[in-house]
């Protein structure tokens, strides 16, 4: 049982990896929901819930980072959030908020458009292969955090990862001859 | 948009579309509200489950030899402890107080109030 001086060192240690991680935990529900009103909701529950087990995942993880197990946390509470409601991610990720590029000359707007083309793209990936790109890109993990995060080997999150961008080429490709998610 | 499909391409648009998502302030007031709430209550659980161990005979053999070791460790842990508290506090402080000088009152108050209560629970009682 921790006495009040462990159990303030826990608090503090959990204080550090909210502060550390809130941004990783938001931007990571984000993409998976697609709006920021769920997003928010999600990002509370996985702190919530990650507070709840902090001192067994501290004793586990043998100072290994804990932002894999975090946004575990969040990956199951995604799988929830969307088994109990019957519903698939939305399309439509906020352009406004994902897609900051001021559009104040042609170049610009293609770029933009580019950038919805690829997040249509994103969406309309299996499960994991869009979890993987949204850990890989958004959240700048590397191979072996997403293994832990997905629970899979490093070299089957190496091919995962793969075959999710070049899957993705071809939805790209498909969105701009015309072909894309109506 | 060139049509340039290679790998690499796809990784550098990819890193373009899917940057990080800064998280809007009002969540982040409202998880740190809500994450003080929680440690406070947990923490009144905790202390509430030492006082009743303390009456367990079971436990009173570490209670006599420790008090010499205790002393030195609790002291800087009950400091701790109360500058813990009260920095959990600082939202709700900030958001009462009606300047500076208001604010380091309240921070003051805050901090020694804090401490009476750790050393009030760190004192034994008999």
């Amino acid at each position: 049982m921790a006495t009040a001086p462990d159990k303030a060192k826990l608090d503090a240690d959990f204080s550090e990896l909210y502060k550390a991680h809130l941004k990783d935990v938001y931007s990571y529900s984000y993409y998976r929901v697609g709006n920021h009103h769920d997003a928010e909701d999600l990002t509370e529950q996985t702190f919530l819930q990650a507070y709840r087990h902090f001192a067994r995942a501290q004793e586990e993880s043998q100072g290994r980072p804990l932002r894999p197990w975090l946004i575990r946390i969040a990956h199951n509470l995604a799988a929830n959030y969307y088994r109990d409601r019957s519903r698939r991610p939305q399309t439509n990720i906020d352009d406004a908020g994902a897609l900051s590029t001021p559009h104040t000359t042609e170049g610009l707007v293609e770029d933009r458009d580019d950038l919805a083309r690829i997040l249509r793209g994103v969406q309309q990936l299996p499960d994991d292969r869009r979890e993987a790109l949204i850990m890989r890109f958004a959240l700048g993990m590397d191979n072996r955090e997403i293994a832990r995060a997905m629970d899979r080997t490093d070299g089957a999150t190496k091919v995962l990862l793969h075959r999710a961008i070049r899957q993705l080429e071809g939805l790209v490709e498909a969105d701009m001859n015309g072909n894309g998610p109506k | 948009m060139s049509g340039d499909s290679t790998f690499e391409e796809m990784e550098r648009r990819l890193r373009a579309a899917l940057h990080p998502i800064e998280p809007p302030v009002h969540l982040q007031q409202r998880l740190e509200q809500t994450l003080d709430n929680i440690v406070e209550l947990a923490a009144e659980e905790l202390e509430s489950w030492e006082i009743e161990a303390i009456k367990d005979p079971r436990n009173w053999p570490r209670a006599a030899f420790g008090p010499a070791t205790a002393i030195v460790v609790g002291s800087g842990a009950a400091v701790g402890l109360a500058l813990l508290r009260t920095q959990r506090k600082r939202h709700r402080r900030r958001a009462q107080s009606k300047g500076l000088r208001d604010l380091t009152a309240r921070t003051v108050r805050d901090v020694a109030r804090e401490a009476l209560k750790v050393f009030d629970d760190l004192t034994p009682r008999h």
